[in-house]
C-alpha cells in the first residue's frame, strides 16, 4: 500500500446555520481513480471543492502529501491540481489553444514548449490541433468543449486532477465515449491521482478504482466497485443499488 | 448656401480647424479625466454593493439635469472658461462610464472566476486575463456613449467661454447667418457620429468570439 496523498481528518463544513458535512475523514492513494458517489446535497461537491482550498473547512485537517493545506501556497497547488467542472467553463474570449494553454502560461513556459503540449493534448482528448487550436469555444459542441476543458486540466501534467460531475450535462452517447477516454488517459499516466464527483451510479462504478458514497455529508460505504455491488454496507447503498436494478428490471420488461 | 459654405473655409480655414482642435481637446481631456475617475470606480462598484447603489443613484440624478442647465449651475462656483467647461463634461461623462463598467463586471459569470481561481490564478491575473477582457465590450460601450455625450455638450460649453465649433452655431444664430449654423451643426454631427462608428468597429473586434455563433 502507498501512502496516503489526500487526506482528510475529521473534517466538517458548515455554510451558515447548515452543517454540510459534520465529521469527514478518508485517505486517498497517490495514482488512485476515486469516484465520489452521492445525491444532490450529499456534499460531495463541497468535499471536492475544499481539496484545491476553493472553501476552507470549518473544522479538521486536510492533509495534501502530508502537509496541512493551511501551510500550502493554494495559488502553487492549484497550478498542479487540474480542475474540471460540469458547466465547462472555458473562457470565451480565449481560442481553444489559449484555454488549455492557461496554466502554462502562469507557470511562465516558452511558447514553443506551450505550443507543443497544446497540439500533443488535443490529439489526446482525440481533437484535431490543425482544425481546432485556434476556434472559439463557442464554435465547439458540448462534448468537444468538455474534451478541451479535460485537456485544460491536464496541460501541466498534474499530480491531481478534480473532476466535478463533468459529463452530467453531456447526452448519454457523448458520455459513455468520454467515461471510456478518461478511464483510458488515466490508465496511461501513471501516478495521476483522480477524484471523480459524480452521481450517476453507473458511471461510479465503472470508473473508479475505488467508490466514495456519501449520503448527507457522511460516507456510507468507501470501498472497490465489486466489493460495493456484492456487500452494499449500509441501507442507502442498498437502496442505491436497487435503482440499478429496477431499471434492469425494467429493460427486461421491455424486452420480453 | 453651399457657395457661402465653401466660401467660408476658403476665408476661414484656419479658424475653422482652431474651432476643431478647441473641440477636440475639451472633448478629449474630459473623456480622458473622467475615465481615470469612472472605470476605477465602477470595478470598485462591482466588488462592493454600496459603491454601486452610490454610483447608480448619482448617474440617475445627473440624468434629470440637462446638460444646459449643469453648465450654467457651475457659474457662480467657478465662474466661466475652459476649466469649468471641463468640470462640466467630465460630470456629464461619468454616468455611462460608471454604469456601464458596473454592468460590464457584474456580467463576467463567477463560474469563471471560480474556475480561473481553481486553475491557480492570483487575483490580479484574474482580473487582467478573465475579468477585464469580459468586461471589456461594456466599457467600450460606456466610453462610446460618454464620448457623444461630451462632443453634443461640449457645443454647448461656448457658452461659459470655452470655445469649440458651439461657436460657428452661436455666431451663426447671433448674426441670422444659416451658414456659420449648418457648418457648426453639421461638423459636431459627423464628429458623433465618427466616434459611435469607431467604437462600434472597436467593440465588435474585441467581441470576435461571440460571432463565431453564426458559423458552427
Amino acid at each position: 500500500m502507498t501512502e496516503a496523498t489526500i487526506q482528510f481528518k475529521h473534517v466538517q463544513k458548515r455554510f451558515g446555520d447548515n452543517l454540510v458535512l459534520p465529521d469527514l475523514s478518508f485517505q486517498i492513494k497517490r495514482g488512485e481513480f476515486v469516484t465520489i458517489l452521492g445525491t444532490s446535497g450529499s456534499g460531495k461537491t463541497t468535499t471536492l471543492k475544499m481539496i484545491n482550498g476553493l472553501w476552507q473547512p470549518s473544522a479538521g485537517e486536510i492533509l495534501i502529501d502530508g502537509k496541512n493545506i493551511n501551510q500550502l501556497d493554494l495559488v502553487k497547488l492549484r497550478r498542479h491540481m487540474g480542475y474540471v467542472v460540469q458547466q465547462i467553463g472555458l473562457f470565451p474570449h480565449m481560442t481553444i489553444a489559449q484555454n488549455i494553454a492557461v496554466v502554462p502560461k502562469l507557470l511562465q513556459w516558452d511558447q514553443a514548449r506551450i505550443n507543443a503540449r497544446v497540439e500533443e493534448l488535443l490529439k489526446l482528448v482525440q481533437l484535431d490541433p490543425n482544425e481546432y487550436a485556434n476556434r472559439y469555444p463557442t464554435q465547439l459542441s458540448g462534448g468537444q468543449q468538455q474534451r478541451v476543458g479535460v485537456a485544460r486540466a491536464l496541460a501541466t501534467n498534474p499530480s491531481y486532477v478534480l473532476f466535478d460531475e463533468p459529463f452530467g450535462a453531456l447526452d448519454a452517447l457523448t458520455r459513455e465515449e468520454l467515461q471510456g477516454e478518461i478511464k483510458q488517459i488515466h490508465e496511461s499516466l501513471t501516478d495521476k491521482t483522480f477524484m471523480f464527483v459524480t452521481h450517476d451510479i453507473n458511471e461510479a462504478l465503472f470508473l473508479g478504482q475505488r467508490v466514495m458514497v456519501m449520503h448527507q455529508g457522511r460516507i456510507e460505504q468507501f470501498a472497490s466497485p465489486a466489493e460495493i455491488v456484492r456487500h452494499p454496507a449500509t441501507p442507502f447503498v442498498k437502496k442505491l443499488l436497487g435503482t440499478v436494478r429496477q431499471n434492469q428490471e425494467l429493460w427486461r420488461e421491455q424486452d420480453e | 448656401m453651399l457657395a457661402q459654405i465653401i466660401q467660408y473655409f476658403q476665408l476661414n480655414s484656419g479658424q475653422y480647424w482652431h474651432y476643431v482642435g478647441q473641440h477636440l481637446g475639451l472633448t478629449i481631456a474630459a473623456l480622458a479625466i473622467s475615465m481615470v475617475i469612472a472605470l476605477p470606480l465602477g470595478y470598485l462598484g462591482s466588488q462592493i454593493k454600496f459603491v454601486a447603489s452610490f454610483c447608480v443613484a448619482f448617474a440617475q440624478v445627473l440624468r434629470i439635469i440637462p446638460s444646459l442647465a449643469l453648465l450654467f449651475l457651475l457659474i457662480p462656483f467657478i465662474g466661466t472658461g475652459f476649466v469649468p467647461a471641463l468640470i462640466a463634461l467630465v460630470v456629464l461623462a461619468l454616468p455611462p462610464l460608471l454604469i456601464n463598467t458596473i454592468l460590464g463586471f457584474n456580467e463576467v459569470s463567477p463560474l469563471y472566476q471560480e474556475v480561473g481561481t481553481a486553475l491557480g490564478m492570483d487575483q490580479q491575473q484574474l482580473r487582467r486575463q478573465i475579468e477585464i477582457p469580459l468586461a471589456l465590450p461594456y466599457i467600450l460601450n460606456g466610453i462610446k456613449l460618454a464620448l457623444v455625450e461630451i462632443i453634443a455638450s461640449a457645443t454647448l460649453a461656448t457658452y461659459i467661454g470655452a470655445g469649440g465649433l458651439g461657436t460657428l452655431i452661436f455666431t451663426g444664430l447671433g448674426l441670422y447667418d444659416m451658414t456659420y449654423v449648418v457648418i457648426g451643426a453639421l461638423s459636431v454631427a459627423f464628429l458623433s457620429l465618427l466616434a459611435m462608428l469607431g467604437f462600434d468597429f472597436l467593440i465588435r473586434k474585441v467581441r470576435t468570439y461571440d460571432r463565431s455563433n453564426y458559423s458552427i
